[in-house]
């Protein structure tokens, strides 16, 4: 559905994005991830025909972006970074404006506005003026402006900013809900935004890319070893040497323990291997207290952290 | 068509819900009716002073007061179609809706041609105002109807360039005082061009004196309407929406 092909952008001599090169198939929702500065916002102007890029290609829906750039805006709907919001006008007649510039039929016009208005539950402020509503309405009045003419392609520059916890997951709902339809590109710098909602991520560093995988891929990928933590109670080295006798077993780390009290241990093991329930015997057999055992998954927020500051 | 309409419409509203429409409107009309007072008395004054001295000749005081109106209305006019120009873009890019406007599929020349539309309505509406005014003098008096109408057409014709270039400038920065500044000056210098050109000689003169804004307006005041300046003053408007899809198309690129 999108197809990037070494997409460049250079600004006064700063490469703000630099050969990126990604696909997103249709009914699938991407995650763009980045420090503040990566590219993102760049990247997404471009595929919303907001402006050129310096270098490589990009296709929307088999339109190219800068070619055939009136195909490619009917085709998409797109929330920018500050909602383009026109603050004199009511909810209703500002929603009703961008659908008649979308060119939804004058008769299908209404129920598409009460449509959207339910999706994005504003419709209790749909008499408002825009000035006046607070941020977290004012986002979902951009988001609401976006959905309308029900477009193929949504581009969503940081959705969930500004919002509530319950407002969050209600638009992260909302997101998800939209998958195999449309085809969504939403980023952001939440973490768990991403392995909430998209099925692949991309993550760009100083306009570059720096990995492309599903959320799990990425966790997976990113881990050299697996890692389990114990709480034990029993004599802190005759443990740890226990613990390192075990086949498989690459590295023990304890700590705590002083004055009986129970230590935590961490044991990183080969990859691939599920050493849990021999490490719950060890213990147990020793007669040892074995307070909690668990497998530690890397997050994306580490994953993340490791490929930034790699770079 | 419909885009163009969608654009002028929201223009519109834009403009009667901030107070700058209000504003620029009654300060306009202020200064319009009291410049008409001013030249009424002034006119009424001169045509009893010469039935005194000698035997009364007709003057025609009607003529008079509508010719100077409409020459001073122009001058009233420059200062204030700055004001209707200004937010058209230059707001748009503050507020960041420019990036709605490029990427729906509304094309450049609709966005500037419906927001052009919405300022020169704004201007005839302005002058409607001004029509209870000028009505005064069909009460009271007897004017000829062609200066009339030729001073309204020719008002609506240079207030048509003096927008285009406006709604250039407009696209130029996001800050609303500096395009109203930027345009109050360039307006002013082709203003000024008048006074220049009667110092001038020879081709210069010729040529500084045809760009004068203000001087293909005589005519129309006199209530002759000659093609040569009508095609002046829709030159100039062209002229101006170039420049501004230009300065559009150029947008995309400098962003």
């Amino acid at each position: 559905m999108i197809e990037v092909e070494h997409l460049s952008k250079v600004y006064n001599q700063r490469k703000a994005v630099d050969d990126i090169t990604f696909k997103v198939e249709k009914g699938e929702i991407l995650g763009f991830l980045g420090p503040n500065g990566a590219g993102k916002t760049t990247t997404m102007r471009i595929l919303t025909c907001y402006m050129p890029a310096t270098e490589g290609t990009a296709r929307v829906a088999g339109y190219d972006v800068f070619e055939e750039s009136l195909e490619v805006r009917k085709r998409i709907g797109y929330l920018p970074e500050n909602p383009p919001l026109y603050h004199e006008m009511s909810v209703k007649s500002y929603l009703n404006f961008v659908a008649s510039i979308k060119g939804v039929p004058a008769s299908r016009r209404r129920a598409q506005i009460d449509d959207v208005m339910e999706k994005c539950s504003i419709g209790d402020v749909r008499d408002r003026i825009i000035a006046r509503l607070s941020k977290g309405y004012k986002q979902r009045v951009g988001l609401a402006q976006a959905l309308l003419n029900n477009p193929e392609v949504l581009i969503l520059d940081e959705p969930t900013i500004g919002l509530d916890p319950k407002q969050i997951y209600e638009v992260r709902t909302l997101i998800k809900g939209l998958a195999g339809e449309h085809t969504v590109i939403l980023s952001t710098h939440i973490l768990p935004e991403v392995s909430m909602t998209c099925s692949r991520v991309v993550i760009i560093n100083n306009g570059r890319l720096v990995a492309m995988d599903t959320p799990e891929g990425l966790t997976n990928q990113m881990k050299g070893a697996e890692r389990i933590a114990l709480l034990v109670e029993g004599p802190r080295e005759a443990v740890r040497e226990k613990l390192q006798a075990i086949d498989g077993v690459l590295q023990v780390q304890a700590e705590g323990g002083d004055g009986g009290r129970p230590v935590a241990f961490t044991v990183e093991c080969k990859l691939q291997t599920d050493l849990r329930k021999l490490i719950a015997q060890t213990i147990v057999s020793q007669g040892w207290g074995l307070l909690e055992l668990r497998g530690v998954s890397l997050s994306l927020e580490d994953v993340f952290i490791n490929l930034v500051t790699q770079e | 068509m419909h885009n163009i309409l969608a654009i002028w419409r929201r223009e519109m509203r834009a403009y009667f819900v901030s107070p700058i429409a209000y504003a620029v409107l009654t300060v306009f009309l202020l200064l319009s009716g009291f410049f008409f007072y001013s030249m009424l008395n002034y006119a009424i004054q001169a045509s009893m002073m010469q039935g005194q001295f000698s035997a009364p000749q007709p003057m025609d005081v009607p003529g008079m007061v509508s010719r100077s109106f409409f020459g001073t209305t122009s001058v009233v006019l420059l200062f204030m179609i700055p004001m209707l120009t200004m937010g058209l873009f230059a707001e748009e890019k503050r507020r960041g809706t420019i990036e709605l406007l490029l990427t729906t599929p509304v094309g450049n020349f609709q966005a500037m041609m419906g927001k052009y539309l919405a300022s020169l309505t704004f201007l005839v509406i302005m002058l409607l105002g001004t029509v209870l005014t000028i009505g005064a003098l069909f009460l009271y008096g007897n004017p000829e109807l062609k200066p009339i109408l030729g001073g309204y057409l020719g008002l609506l014709l240079y207030g048509a360039a003096l927008l285009s270039i406006g709604l250039f400038i407009s696209t130029l920065t996001e800050n609303q005082i500096v395009a109203v500044v930027l345009t109050f000056g360039v307006i002013l210098a082709l203003w000024l061009i008048d006074s220049f050109s009667s110092s001038a000689i020879g081709l210069t003169r010729d040529v500084l004196s045809y760009l004068s804004v203000i001087g293909h307006l005589d005519d129309f005041i006199k209530g002759v309407i000659d093609t040569s300046h009508v095609i002046f003053y829709l030159t100039f408007a062209f002229f101006g929406l170039f420049l501004t899809y230009r300065s559009l198309e150029s947008m995309r690129w400098k962003s």
